[in-house]
């Protein structure tokens, strides 16, 4: 009687609610963006000027180009470096220093930004001092510091991941002789790819989203989106900006829509196959252990 | 001796691995943290950067090491930073509170849900924390201002007659934080709840314990990690949150993010901005070991089930 999904009146009209909070700021902010009227909030009838006052606007458009910039640059390393962290955290366990290197890795996520922001921004200037390095401020620096932020997600994600699955695919490459770094690229990379994924596309939307940690690395010639975002709604209402956060919800929303469909239909597909395969089951061993042995047939 | 000895511990392969973003982490996360440290104890000064060597040499050939206690001095006698301070940890607190309250029945319903549609209302959840950030504080600023649609729509209803003031007060602030964080404290709440095992409440059912006693006594305790992990992802960064309070927040609220900003940016006072730093570090030390164990106890749970 418990497990048979069908939910209270109590638990719907929670989840009705808890919906409408959600998304009624949301869906406010895109209605009015199509409001003529320079006011945001008074009706003055429908129009798309403020689209097309955007597009025109070259202080955004060149923030949102640097932003996109930084957060493909961030995510690529974020990925890289948060990849072979949650595969640390997750296979080698107890190693000297693991106490503290798992706490690196998840204080990231939660220490309020403006500490991060000014503890890197002082890294920067000392180095400075004493090498000579970075010069300035600007998309270095905000790289680095946004790399720092996400690679700790990808960490987590990834790592997850990795205790989900079953350690004896890597076990059974080991003992039929593979070197360590080919079980990594041929089986355990592969099975956490769709992690992988999901942790770009968190780390591209953290860094496009940053705005405290960006204030503090940031010079004068660079100023990402947010920043631009923060400057002119510190100042009141302004509906080019409910143009551009429809635009941000609408690609966003899409892609995030788009990408979690095939990862779970990937997802279901590859845990399918790797279950056939523990099963010996021969015809559905393109994956899985029919993987490990066709990788290390191959070294 | 001891190097030759522990190179053939340490395989070059293994410790590569380990060292790269072992290395990443200590340039760039920790070594950082001390030199907050170190810089907290300069003093403001008119240069490029803007505060004083610690250690000098003298003309005479002497070493001089200027300690400046002032900053952490101004701190702890300063009556306006012990109640920022402790305004910091009351928002968060309440700001958890309330993200706990609204967010476990909506994590609840979502793990008692068909499988299939499981996953459609999380990503629906999810959604809004996936877009800005930035502007869906924006979004409340539209709601919330005197001619915003709270109060247009309240006037036309004729509920209240004079529009009220929701604006710039401790309401927005602690409305947008709730609306901000929720779903930082859905997430570990589902991931908890949608892995318990309901035969569990079968048999306290068929025991004879009403839902609601049976909630209290099972489903409640089992979900105690996720209710921690979800209640420190949302305190941790909420203490110092800077964002909310001065887009929403009154211009009397007191929140020591907005203090260290404005140390910063505003005064020029980057040692003061490092104190303020460093004594906000000294605060959530626990809160992020806390997190640190429940969130490493989740995940080593999850390989057991």
């Amino acid at each position: 009687m418990y497990n048979d999904g069908r939910l209270s009146w109590f638990l719907k009209g929670v989840l009705a609610l808890g919906y409408l909070f959600l998304y009624v700021p949301i869906l406010s902010l895109i209605v009015y963006s199509f409001n003529a009227s320079k006011l945001v909030t008074v009706w003055g009838g429908f129009s798309t000027r403020w689209y097309g006052s955007l597009f025109q606007n070259d202080q955004i458009i060149s923030a949102v180009l640097l932003s996109v910039k930084i957060a493909l640059a961030s995510a690529c390393a974020a990925v890289v470096l948060g990849t072979v962290a949650g595969f640390v955290l997750a296979r080698f366990k107890r190693f000297r220093g693991s106490t503290l290197f798992a706490g690196m890795m998840t204080a990231p996520m939660v220490m309020p930004e403006v500490i991060t922001g000014l503890s890197m921004l002082l890294l920067f200037i000392s180095m400075q001092q004493f090498f000579g390095a970075p010069s300035e401020r600007g998309f270095f620096t905000i790289w680095i510091g946004h790399t720092t932020l996400c690679m700790a997600y990808v960490a987590v994600v990834v790592r997850s991941r990795l205790m989900e699955i079953d350690q004896s695919l890597e076990d059974a490459a080991m003992d039929l002789g593979a070197r360590p770094v080919k079980i990594f690229f041929k089986i355990t990379l592969p099975l956490v790819s769709q992690a992988i994924a999901s942790g770009f596309l968190l780390s591209v939307t953290l860094s496009l989203d940053d705005l405290v940690t960006t204030a503090f690395l940031s010079g004068p010639g660079s100023t990402t989106l947010p920043q631009v975002i923060f400057s002119k709604v510190r100042l009141g209402l302004n509906p080019e900006i409910n143009a551009l956060a429809t635009i941000t919800v609408l690609v966003v929303g899409t892609i995030v829509i788009v990408a979690n469909y095939l990862m779970m239909n990937a997802q279901r597909k590859r845990d399918k196959a790797i279950a056939a395969a523990m099963r010996g089951d021969d015809a559905d061993q393109q994956n899985g252990v029919g993987n490990a042995k066709a990788a290390v047939s191959l070294a | 001796m001891d190097l030759k000895r522990l190179l053939k511990r340490v395989k070059p392969g293994r410790g590569a691995v380990i060292g790269l973003p072992y290395l990443w982490l200590m340039v760039f996360f920790l070594i950082p943290f001390l030199i907050v440290l170190k810089i907290s104890f300069a003093a403001q000064d008119v240069a490029i950067p803007p505060f004083t060597h610690l250690v000098s040499y003298g003309d005479d050939g002497t070493l001089n090491i200027a300690l400046n206690l002032a900053n952490f001095q101004f701190i702890l006698t300063d009556a306006l930073y012990a109640d920022t301070y402790l305004s910091s940890l009351r928002v968060a607190f309440v700001t958890t509170l309330c993200c706990l309250l609204i967010g476990y029945p909506i994590a609840y319903a979502i793990a008692r849900a068909r499988p299939e549609i499981r996953n459609g209302l999380l990503l629906a959840v999810m959604l809004p924390f996936w877009t800005s950030f930035l502007l869906r504080v924006y979004a409340w600023m539209g709601l919330l201002n005197q001619n915003g649609l709270i109060n247009q729509f309240l006037m036309a209803t004729g509920i209240v007659h004079e529009p009220l003031q929701l604006f710039h007060n401790d309401f927005s602030l602690y409305l947008v934080m709730v609306y901000a964080y929720l779903p930082f404290m859905i997430l570990p709440l589902y991931s908890h709840l949608v892995k318990m095992d309901l035969r569990l409440l079968e048999a306290a059912n068929d025991l004879g314990a009403r839902p609601l006693r049976a909630f209290w006594k099972i489903t409640l305790p089992l979900s105690k990690n996720g209710i921690i992990a979800g209640a420190m992802m949302v305190f941790i960064p909420a203490v110092g949150e800077f964002v909310i309070p001065e887009l929403v927040g009154g211009s009397d609220t007191l929140m020591i993010g907005k203090v260290l900003w404005n140390e910063f940016f505003d005064n020029n006072n980057w040692p003061m901005a490092s104190a303020v730093a460093t004594f906000m570090v000294l605060l959530l030390i626990v809160p992020i070991a806390l997190f640190h164990r429940f969130e490493t106890r989740q995940l080593e749970g999850e390989k057991h089930v």
